[in-house]
């Protein structure tokens, strides 16, 4: 009886698993699908939910410039390498400079340190709407309009904080004595953070940089005002200009959202673990 | 060195020296934040003062309160800031019950269950604006798959646009949001879930407590923090929601899906009042400010120093 139950209950609990797996992955298949379709068999009514013809031909009008396509599609492989540029960037400067902060805020006696770490996870939250105008003008004055270096720059003010945060969470987890035995034996507080702490929390430095680097490479609103030339121009923005200035370029538009989506969902997918850890260190305080 | 002759009393020179190597460890993240964030909102602030057009952006004619008082005084306003609580609050009300559900469904163990909670991370780590772009190519009203199954599955008889009437089109953002960020509730939550003590859950099944009543009366009462960190982080996130506005409607049908940040962006740079888009900015910073404080204060609790 009482086993009869428990397989009732699976089998309940299967029920409820098969929509929400059909809500997550029927969207995600109609986007491959779409990206291999060809033009006809998509715009037919109904659709071909599986292509006759699959084909990669709207990978190769992609990401092998000179064929006849569109500005955006010509050019798209160059915004993903911009894409690449500017969040790899971002999580360099933020693992370093966010260690040295992150480690000084875990470990060291500060004034002032409350104030500091409660002002650092506010401005985690400020919306990049409030910093935009500003950071516009300047941007104009100083003549950085359409260079990765502006994007970089802005995207540390919600990428910082966080890495910050995240860091000094898993700092403080760093078993205290490891670092006291390497300050006795007469190592800096620098060499003791690079040698024992870094280390030690080695999986915490990796979440800190996926989060990061995920966080940079979706960001949309600041790479829309700032970036409108290829010279910086992101993913994001380029796949918001397929649905824009030209007619609707649907092969092209989920071809661009399958190759903008791979290097985040391959990430996240690869170092699975991480991120699982990292949503609970950066979320709640462990 | 003066160190090493007279030696000062230790532990006042090694707090000294620790406070010194603190500033200098925290000196390039406090400059490059007060330089990109804090200089920023105060410059908002002195703008939102101003008449400044995008055409000439530096700070001009100085009109007082004015631009705030158009907008109070604007039906648009207060049409996209209900927009906004709107939107805020049916996507984050479903994403946490739904993103609840599934993380209680993953700490049941069915079988499968790590594939599921595998799956959860594509959802969450698809960009926001592929995510868009594949609801409103969903949405398509002459091609899309929404039309495409209705008409299959024999719902409907012919394609419709779904995009063109306001309030649906609204909730059809949700919809795209709450598939993006469902992922991100469960994760957390079921993170949450798998740090409680057990002891308490299997001392009241012992005593007869059925499943419903260790929920309601155990696990829920433990996973406050949790759901309350979660619900800030995303409250605060669908407040200023943008990209897949941008993308799907882009803030139509006749300005149907307008909210205040979408409204902000049209008021800077699509009429190229940056004066006026200041006054609203800074008045989502407000607001983000209050929350910031909620989430501030569920978050970090001052640790006895030493």
């Amino acid at each position: 009886m009482k086993r009869w139950r428990r397989h009732l209950s699976t089998l309940l609990m299967l029920g409820l698993m098969l929509p929400v797996l059909l809500f997550i992955y029927a969207p995600i298949a109609w986007l491959v699908l779409s990206s291999i379709s060809t033009r006809a068999e998509l715009l037919a009514v109904p659709p071909h939910w599986i292509p006759e013809h699959p084909t990669l031909k709207n990978y190769r009008d992609i990401l092998i410039p000179g064929t006849a396509v569109s500005e955006v599609a010509r050019t798209f492989s160059v915004t993903l390498r911009n894409s690449f540029i500017v969040a790899g960037s971002t999580t360099l400067i933020c693992l370093v400079t966010g260690s040295l902060a992150g480690y000084a805020l875990a470990r060291l006696r500060l004034p002032f340190r409350n104030a500091l770490f409660m002002g650092i996870l506010g401005v985690r939250m400020v919306p990049e709407i409030s910093l935009v105008v500003p950071l516009y003008i300047i941007a104009a004055r100083l003549a950085l309009l359409n260079k990765p270096i502006v994007l970089i720059i802005t995207y540390l003010s919600f990428a910082l904080p966080f890495a910050i945060w995240m860091l000094s969470t898993f700092f403080e987890s760093v078993p205290r004595e490891l670092e006291d035995a390497a300050l006795i034996d007469g190592s800096s507080r620098l060499g003791t953070l690079f040698r024992v702490v870094l280390p030690v929390a080695a999986p915490g430095i990796v979440s800190t940089a996926l989060f990061t680097f995920l966080l940079a490479w979706d960001e949309f609103f600041f790479a829309l005002i700032f970036t409108s030339t290829i010279a910086a121009k992101t993913v994001p923005v380029a796949i918001a200009e397929f649905t824009g200035r030209y007619a609707v370029d649907i092969t092209a538009m989920m071809t661009g959202g399958v190759l903008a989506a791979l290097p985040p969902v391959l990430l996240a997918l690869v170092f699975q673990r991480y991120i699982v850890s990292g949503l609970s260190a950066g979320a709640i305080k462990g | 060195m003066a160190q090493a002759t007279v030696r000062p009393p230790k532990t006042v020179s090694l707090l000294q020296f620790e406070i010194r190597e603190g500033v200098l460890f925290l000196l390039p993240a406090v400059v490059l934040i007060f330089g990109i964030t804090l200089f920023p909102i105060l410059f908002t602030f002195v703008l939102s003062f101003t008449d400044t057009p995008l055409s000439n952006p530096s700070p001009q004619n100085f009109v007082g309160v004015s631009n705030y008082l158009v907008f109070l005084r604007s039906a648009q306003f207060w049409q996209a800031i209900w927009r906004t609580l709107y939107f805020t609050v049916v996507s984050v009300g479903a994403e946490l019950l739904l993103g609840l559900g599934i993380a209680l469904l993953i700490h049941a163990r069915p079988p499968g269950w790590a594939f599921l909670r595998t799956s959860l991370i594509i959802p969450w780590a698809v960009p926001t604006i592929v995510n868009g772009a594949l609801w409103r190519w969903i949405y398509n009203a002459d091609y899309g798959a929404l039309n495409g199954l209705l008409y299959s599955l024999g719902l409907i008889e012919r394609y419709r646009p779904w995009l063109t009437e306001p309030m649906r089109a609204l909730n059809l953002v949700i919809v795209a949001d709450i598939w993006h960020s469902v992922p991100f509730i469960a994760l957390i939550l079921q993170a949450a879930l798998a740090t409680l003590p057990l002891e308490l859950d299997e001392a009241a099944a012992v005593d007869g407590a059925n499943a419903w009543q260790r929920f309601w009366f155990i696990r829920l009462p433990l996973l406050r923090p949790a759901i309350l960190v979660a619900l800030v982080i995303r409250t605060v996130e669908a407040f200023r929601v943008f990209d897949i506005i941008y993308v799907i409607t882009q803030g139509g049908p006749a300005f149907g899906t307008v909210t205040i940040s979408y409204l902000t962006y049209l008021e800077s740079f699509s009429y190229g009042r940056l004066g006026s888009g200041a006054a609203l900015s800074f008045l989502i910073t407000l607001f983000t400010l209050f929350m910031a404080l909620a989430y501030v204060r569920l978050l970090y609790r001052p640790e006895v120093q030493g």
